[in-house]
């Protein structure tokens, strides 16, 4: 007979015992200890069917293709730059994926992309001997000018964006910020106004701090349109 | 500090806007605790302006007077930069920041003649009290400077003798007696970015800073020390300006002590 121990969306903490029985299986973040299902780390229960995980409150970037990521250029070479995007290995930028202007033999490269400049780019490749290739070709992808820039767990990015884009998309329409989300965590935002902008960051930051509540984004809807007068 | 957050903080500068939106003399929230330590330490203070952590604690000896000085007492004041505090300290031995740090919170004390070192003098020539402040930024978000000389003030105010029992001092237990405190002096920072004086900057702000000034101000608004710091150069009509915001500023941090 098995039974579940903790409720759907509960926090739990590492060591709590999650489920009796053979019937369920360890998904993310839990293991198995004879029959009973044990949590290793802090986060929210999610039941889908046999499989058991916890959605981490916190945890490590990890890169995956596809993922739009602002970057830090910590190096240029004569092939292309290296690119900081904030885990253990830098990533690399080659010149054929950076720009599709024409570039000599021998160019200096840091005309481009010097170093401390932040790049949003897309993870084109992850090999598995930590080697990350980016690309710059793509609607959005470009070396970012001044603003601010924030850092937030990249566990909490999906909340920050909402369901296609739909939080990030209400932020944006309150306080006319322009704001990049990079799926590493970075955000990148600049306002005309900078009151509207400082809303933006709070806003961020609540998100960040209440990503766990449900119906978030009618809250942080409601959360700007009470600070919108003062403005 | 990178580039394009700076260029972005100078243009919210030229706006009329801190980076969190503060005003370019307000400080944020001070709080101060007293005796956060009272079993290991004679004195000790915990200190936050805003996010940033200050711990004082203060220690006594007993020593041999300096030649030069045979019936004072003496402070030493030490600063450690904690790795936690802030990701670009490191640890091992204190660096260039840690050593400016505790000296001019000991030029403060020191000059502004905050205790009485006559009677720190137990016997001429023999016996005299040492008094060890230890400084350690628990979060370093800006503006360290006034927060460790704040702290180091709170926790000499916190400070009792301990009892001293066959010339040897019982650090178990503490007499009545406070350290003879007579002045209390403060320091304020200013802290210029562009053609911009600031107070109390968060660390976004103070990466960004050109040059500042640390003013060590009396109660009756005496100046008792300055320490000059940042790469630019400060005219004579920038120090008079920065000198006046301190005394004035003194004036409101006092009120948190």
């Amino acid at each position: 007979m098995s039974n579940l121990i903790v409720a759907e969306r509960e926090i739990v903490v590492p060591g709590q015992e999650l489920a009796e029985g053979m019937d369920f299986l360890p998904g993310d973040y839990v293991i198995r200890d004879k029959d009973k299902l044990i949590a290793t780390k802090l986060g929210m229960v999610n039941v889908s069917g046999r499989l058991v995980r916890i959605v981490a409150l916190n945890e490590p970037y990890l890169p995956k293709r596809g993922d739009l990521v602002i970057g830090k250029v910590v190096g240029v070479g004569i092939g292309g730059w290296r690119v900081d995007i904030g885990w253990p290995f830098e990533a690399n930028l080659s010149v054929k994926d950076a720009t599709s202007d024409f570039i000599e033999k021998g160019a200096d490269l840091s005309k481009y992309f010097n170093y401390g400049d932040y790049i949003m780019a897309e993870i084109v490749n992850v090999a598995s001997s930590k080697i990350i290739d980016l690309s710059m070709k793509g609607p959005g992808l470009r070396k970012l000018g001044p603003g601010r820039l924030l850092n937030i767990p990249s566990s909490k990015v999906p909340r920050v964006i909402g369901k296609q884009g739909s939080m990030i998309g209400l932020v944006k329409d309150y306080t006319e910020c322009k704001i990049s989300v990079g799926q590493n965590g970075t955000v990148w935002l600049r306002g005309e106004d900078p009151k509207k902008e400082l809303l933006a960051v709070s806003a961020i930051r609540k998100i960040e701090l209440e990503s766990h509540i449900s119906g978030l984004t009618d809250k942080i809807k409601e959360y700007l349109e009470s600070k919108k007068d003062g403005l | 500090m990178n580039d394009i957050t700076k260029e972005h903080l100078l243009d919210l500068f030229d706006k009329g806007f801190r980076y969190d939106g503060r005003k370019f003399d307000e400080y944020r929230e001070i709080s101060v605790e007293y005796g956060i330590s009272s079993r290991s330490a004679e004195g000790s203070a915990r200190v936050k302006i805003g996010r940033t952590e200050v711990l004082a604690g203060v220690k006594m000896e007993i020593s041999e007077p300096y030649p030069d000085n045979p019936d004072e007492g003496t402070i030493m004041v030490n600063a450690e930069l904690l790795p936690l505090s802030n990701p670009d300290f490191e640890s091992g031995p204190p660096g260039i920041e840690a050593i400016e740090l505790s000296r001019v919170v000991d030029r403060a004390i020191r000059e502004g003649k905050a205790l009485n070192f006559k009677k720190l003098c137990i016997k001429k020539g023999e016996k005299m009290w040492i008094v060890m402040i230890d400084i350690y930024p628990v979060n370093d978000d800006g503006n360290l400077f006034d927060a460790a000389s704040l702290a180091a003030m709170a926790a000499l105010k916190d400070s009792k003798f301990p009892k001293v029992q066959d010339e040897k001092v019982n650090y178990k237990e503490t007499s009545n007696e406070k350290l003879p405190l007579e002045r209390l002096p403060l320091s304020c920072t200013i802290y210029k970015i562009g053609s911009h004086f600031v107070v109390d900057p968060c660390i976004e702000e103070e990466s960004a800073v050109d040059s500042r000034l640390t003013v060590g101000v009396l109660e009756n608004g005496e100046l008792c020390s300055l320490q000059k710091g940042g790469d630019h150069g400060l005219t004579p009509d920038d120090i008079d300006n920065m000198v006046e915001i301190a005394i004035k500023k003194t004036k409101e941090i006092r009120k948190a002590l």
